[in-house]
């Protein structure tokens, strides 16, 4: 057992230590949801109605509105970021040392997935003092109460990163990896508008948002962000999690999985 | 007397194409076995199914006494590697690398410092403990790889093509080094197309379109000839 923990931290600490060797990355990392809360959101504000919806008791500012949907996105842009990581790993070799080691190979990818998952965290807090320095503040202990939802989100987002891993040949295709599923998820959610916007706009549409794993991961921290839980996101990310893991371990597997070409 | 790697009967396919036929060979603990092919022959492909990156159903690999599909995990233990690209982790020193590499093998954490230290002094890299992977040359960087590979003691230790991009001097030690190795009892499978980096003593593994073409001492297989003549002869394409 000892062992196992060890290999986790070791995995877990390399993670850090690129982060600390890659502040560029922090930096763009946060300027992204920033630029989105106070450019952005500044122009919406008036193109936008917001009813009182749960978890909200009282009428919001646009602003408020979308600090869940742009903590979710710092989990997506970063789960995304990290498998973008692993392809380059494993075009440039360094994932033969980490599959190669005598641990389950299941473990060392979960491992890499709570390292990734972390720093994504602490990325999102970095962004919920910036916001609140702005004047976004939210109940204190949500601050608190949502760290759950926001490892589990990142861990179901870094989860859909490692199979994308999996399934993308050559680094160069990484930038399709971007139209096709980053803004796709992000824009067909409920980040950036409730979903009765979209469905009153198009029922079909609505109906995919409401399919979106990313929609309930935004509105899991919603929620939680003002103490609440919402039962049905989190079955839903809990499921998601477990399958786009179960997935990306078999896409890793070197006897079923999709390495073949790869390696 | 204990076999080091032993493999039986094993092919791979990629599709419709077969890179592996039937390929069979013995390496024996203490010896140095060269995997002499051409480009193309198969030699990455057969580095990769024997550390497991890639898994054929055709076909048994036993590495120190351990069946690769049945205990893949014993088996990675008494594995030591060293791939044709390095694996170095650039952004962290020399000492960090070998200490990441101990924790994936689940070395205690107690014995990573000593074993390190022995490590890099065996291959005299130690005065370079904390300098970042990034500064080295290739002769050095390919010295790191070599010292983390033996971390763990392992029983087998594979290269595959280790001297590729580096300079005479540097081809010359790293070889030699390796040559030393097979003293400690150590089993060495060296996959390479360059024919100067194998010895007359040396077992000879001869791999060509995905087969094995020929095998011995390659002092003996050689004959008169020198070792590239000979092998040119044999495989009819350029080394």
């Amino acid at each position: 057992m000892t062992a196992f923990l060890r290999v986790t931290q070791a995995i877990i600490g390399r993670e850090f230590l690129r982060f600390v060797h890659q502040r560029e990355r922090f930096i763009a990392a946060l300027v992204r949801p920033v630029v989105w809360l106070l450019i952005f959101a500044a122009g919406f504000r008036a193109a936008l109605g917001l009813s009182i919806i749960p978890p909200y008791q009282t009428n919001i500012t646009y602003e408020t509105y979308i600090v869940p949907g742009l903590c979710a996105m710092v989990l997506l842009f970063n789960g995304m970021q990290s498998s973008l990581s692993l392809v380059y790993d494993r075009e440039m070799g360094s994932m033969r040392l980490l599959l190669t080691s005598p641990f389950p190979r299941w473990w060392l990818l979960i491992c890499r997935l709570i390292g990734a998952t972390l720093i994504s965290i602490l990325q999102v807090y970095t962004f919920l003092a910036i916001a609140a320095a702005a004047g976004i503040v939210l109940p204190a202990w949500g601050y608190v109460a949502v760290l759950p939802s926001l490892f589990l989100s990142g861990l179901m987002l870094g989860a859909i990163g490692l199979l994308l891993s999996s399934l993308i040949k050559q680094l160069e295709n990484f930038a399709g990896v971007m139209n096709f599923v980053i803004f796709p998820m992000f824009f067909l959610s409920s980040a950036l508008y409730p979903l009765w916007h979209m469905t009153e706009s198009s029922p079909l549409l609505g109906y995919i948002c409401g399919l979106n794993p990313f929609t309930h991961a935004v509105e899991l921290i919603r929620f939680s962000l003002y103490l609440q839980v919402n039962w049905g996101a989190l079955l839903w990310v809990v499921g998601s999690t477990v399958v786009f893991c179960a997935l990306a371990i078999w896409g890793y597997d070197p006897a079923r999985g999709l390495m073949k070409r790869k390696t | 007397m204990t076999h080091g790697l032993t493999v039986e009967n094993l092919s791979f396919r990629y599709g419709a194409k077969t890179v592996l036929d039937d390929v069979s060979f013995t390496v024996q603990n203490g010896r140095f076995c060269a995997l002499l092919g051409p480009n193309g022959a198969g030699k990455s492909t057969l580095i990769a199914l024997l550390t497991r990156l890639l898994v054929s159903s055709q076909g048994t690999i036993s590495v120190a006494g351990h069946d690769l599909r049945r205990e893949p995990r014993k088996a990675l233990g008494k594995l030591g590697i060293v791939f044709q690209q390095s694996t170095l982790d650039l952004s962290l020193s020399v000492r960090q690398n070998l200490a990441y590499f101990a924790a994936l093998q689940g070395i205690p954490k107690t014995e990573v410092p000593g074993r390190i230290d022995v490590a890099l002094d065996r291959l005299d890299m130690r005065k370079r403990a904390d300098e970042k992977a990034r500064v080295l040359n290739g002769g050095h960087r390919r010295r790191t790889e070599l010292a983390r590979a033996l971390l763990h003691d392992p029983q087998v230790l594979l290269l595959d093509e280790p001297t590729v991009g580096l300079d005479a001097a540097a081809r010359q030690g790293i070889t030699e080094h390796v040559h030393d190795l097979i003293t400690t009892g150590l089993c060495v499978l060296w996959a390479t197309h360059l024919t100067d980096e194998v010895r007359d003593e040396d077992d000879l593994l001869v791999l060509d379109q995905g087969r094995i073409l020929h095998r011995g001492l390659a002092g003996h297989s050689r004959g008169d000839h020198t070792l590239q003549d000979w092998f040119l002869s044999l495989t009819g394409t350029s080394a």
